[in-house]
């Protein structure tokens, strides 16, 4: 089946690597809810875009789902109480990232009432106008789930104003360990198609596609029987990683190649993850905000891996906890999957939105092999989905020469780590590219600010020019006064 | 022989004339290339490279009487910038980077004596007298004027805070593999 469809699928995909998949450590166990943790840490910026602005202050009662962090602008998305209780604190708190640096949090002390808000939703969703969809979507903080967390209202009016013909749902999850798509197709089927459905009217898209990957036979089986009659085609495409990128999916899907530096939306396509399509039906249908998330906890070093339903704001720890502790010292914790996950710097970081999985790993699974120098072997290259040279874009970085490394493409890179992945000698190129668009971006910034230091300057020259001016001005005005005084007084 | 050597002659005087009177006639009004360094400066006119502002220093640098690595707040990217330029060799290592720095002023010292915003060249400190005065991060270009004039020492430079915004990756270090 595998190898027939590779064979005679109509798209092929372009590069890729073929990770072991690990998913069987976490996929068996049905969704468990995690027992409330006594705080939630909710930070205000979880999203692609400006941070939320917060809307509450220390002791405040909220609801579950109740506003506590607003909109922050076009491109921002709002937070939400993800239980019921009071606010105990508003104030720094270190951030699931790299650097662990400290960001805007509240922390929410849950009573354990777990009392929503009081919902406000239609009988029938479809009778409400696409436009009022999205604004209820844009409300409800729904970002996107499969870890890029772009806010999803801003791309369902950005679909229909430009027309989109399909709509892409995307069930790859072609990371290792993660299952957390899995296990949501697999349970709650019915629920996605429904999501899907009003994705597809609020964009105003007319074909609806599911890509999964053939690696989940049972999560197929499921969202087939599901889809029936609706409209919706569940689409299978081959294991392979990175699949779950969104142009790759589309190029496999609908043969078309979003162009260089492009949206989706030019070719007509719009693609959302499966948990976003579920996340779209509970606010549409129960009025529900987007408080919680399903997060697979996996590695070899967890006691008992499996998928938990999250409320935002739960702790590391306590993820951990609730799956069995830990069997041995983890040597990295990771938010998100292997391939592209960031590592954590310690477990008191709280889950956010675009938290897909927590893996505690073991130095047996990660591996920590010491770089040698490139062979030239390009497996890379064959390895790159994009189709760059990694090689030399990594050479030119180590020689401190940036402009030629964009010149070869690396602003296209999406850092998905395959050419880090199959490197004989263990160069780590994903991190010479991080790096460099990291260098880039300062460049960009201290450039603009540059110009705005000259214009500082220069208006205030130009203030300082005026001031002697009217000084002169007003000194001469004074003199001449003078003089028409001495003058009257001669006379009289 | 003579033939050869008459019509060389002839086309080398002719051709250098026609130089000669081609400079002249298409000279070219002042230096362009004193305006293009100014561009590569940070404009701020802080004067720590001892001349009057950034157009002297340019002017300096145009006439080649000035090194490229005059430029104290530029840092390292204005000196591969102007060697760039000017076509001169310059051994980036050896150039100090200077952590990016930032003016700040300390509350508890501050007597709002109103000398640093007064001195501020790009606006970026805010205050009245007797008030406690502020710098704008945005807008200070850490040239340490506001740090001269202050007379209770409540002004100083501190390196540019982290945070999650300004974060970013280090550059990779390649150990040698044992051989």
């Amino acid at each position: 089946m595998n190898l027939f469809s590779s064979l005679f699928s109509p798209f092929r995909a372009r590069g890729g690597v073929h990770p072991d998949g690990r998913k069987d450590l976490s996929v068996e166990p049905p969704i468990r809810a995690l027992p409330m943790p006594e705080r939630l840490f909710v930070p205000l910026q979880q999203h692609v875009g400006a941070p939320a602005r917060l809307s509450v202050v220390v002791g405040d009662r909220v609801l579950k789902g109740q506003l506590i962090g607003a909109s922050g602008g076009n491109i921002s998305a709002p937070v939400h109480a993800p239980s019921s209780g009071r606010v105990a604190a508003i104030g720094d708190f270190p951030s699931p990232h790299p650097s662990g640096l400290p960001t805007a949090t509240i922390t929410v002390e849950p009573d354990g009432d777990e009392r929503w808000i009081e919902p406000d939703v239609p009988d029938d969703p479809f009778s409400l106008s696409p436009e009022e969809i999205a604004t209820r979507v844009g409300a409800a903080g729904i970002v996107g789930l499969g870890g890029a967390t772009f806010p999803s209202a801003v791309k369902l009016n950005l679909s229909r104003k430009s027309g989109i013909s399909t709509l892409i749902i995307n069930g790859g999850e072609c990371e290792p360990y993660l299952t957390c798509d899995d296990r949501l197709m697999r349970e709650r089927a019915a629920g996605i198609v429904e999501g899907i459905r009003l994705i597809a009217y609020a964009a105003g898209a007319a074909e609806m596609l599911v890509g999964i990957e053939d690696n989940k036979p049972e999560a197929i089986a499921a969202m087939r029987q599901a889809a029936a009659g609706t409209g919706v085609q569940i689409r299978v495409v081959p294991a392979m990683y990175p699949m779950g990128w969104d142009k790759q999916m589309i190029q496999v899907l609908t043969g078309k190649e979003v162009p260089a530096e492009g949206r989706s939306a030019e070719i007509g396509v719009l693609v959302h993850n499966v948990a976003t399509a579920w996340a779209v039906r509970e606010a549409i249908r129960f009025g529900r905000p987007l408080v919680s998330r399903v997060v697979t906890v996996s590695g070899a070093a967890v006691v008992a891996p499996g998928n938990l339903e999250v409320p935002i704001g739960a702790l590391a720890y306590d993820l951990i906890k609730a799956s069995g502790g830990l069997a041995s010292d983890p040597r990295r914790i990771v938010l998100g999957g292997p391939m592209m996950g960031t590592q954590l710097p310690h477990l008191n970081v709280p889950m956010v939105k675009g938290a897909s999985g927590l893996l505690a790993l073991t130095g047996k699974e990660i591996g920590l092999p010491s770089p040698a120098p490139c062979i030239r072997c390009s497996s890379c290259v064959r390895a790159c989905p994009v189709g760059l040279l990694p090689l030399e874009m990594a050479a030119h970085i180590r020689a401190a020469d940036l402009s030629a490394a964009v010149g070869l493409g690396l602003k296209d890179c999406i850092g998905c780590g395959s050419c880090s992945y199959v490197c004989p000698a263990h160069i780590p190129l994903v991190h010479f590219f991080n790096y460099a668009k990291g260098e880039l971006a300062s460049l960009d910034k201290a450039k603009l600010r540059q110009e705005a230091t000259k214009k500082l300057a220069d208006t205030r020259n130009e203030r300082m020019q005026r001031i002697v001016l009217e000084r002169e001005e007003a000194a001469r005005q004074r003199a001449a006064k003078k003089a028409a005084a001495a003058k009257e007084k001669e006379l009289a | 022989m003579f033939i050869a050597i008459f019509s060389l002659t002839l086309l080398g005087g002719s051709l250098g004339l026609f130089l000669g009177y081609a400079a002249r006639r298409l000279k070219v009004e002042g230096n362009p290339l004193v305006e293009e360094i100014q561009a590569i400066l940070p404009g701020s006119q802080c004067g720590q490279c001892g001349f009057p502002g950034c157009a002297g220093a340019a002017q300096a640098l145009a006439a080649g009487e000035a090194p490229v690595t005059l430029c104290p707040p530029g840092g390292r990217e204005v000196v591969a910038l102007l060697a760039a330029k000017l076509g001169v060799e310059v051994n980036l290592s050896e150039v100090k980077d200077a952590v990016p720095q930032i003016a700040e002023v300390q509350e508890e010292l501050c007597i709002g004596c109103t000398k640093c915003y007064k001195a501020c060249p790009t606006d970026a400190i805010m205050g009245a007298a007797k008030q406690i005065h502020a710098v704008f991060r945005e807008a200070c270009t850490a040239c340490g004027k506001c740090v001269d004039v202050c007379p209770t020492e409540a002004t100083r430079l501190i390196p540019v805070p982290v945070t999650l915004q300004s974060w970013s990756w280090s550059k990779p270090i390649l150990e040698r593999a044992a051989a």
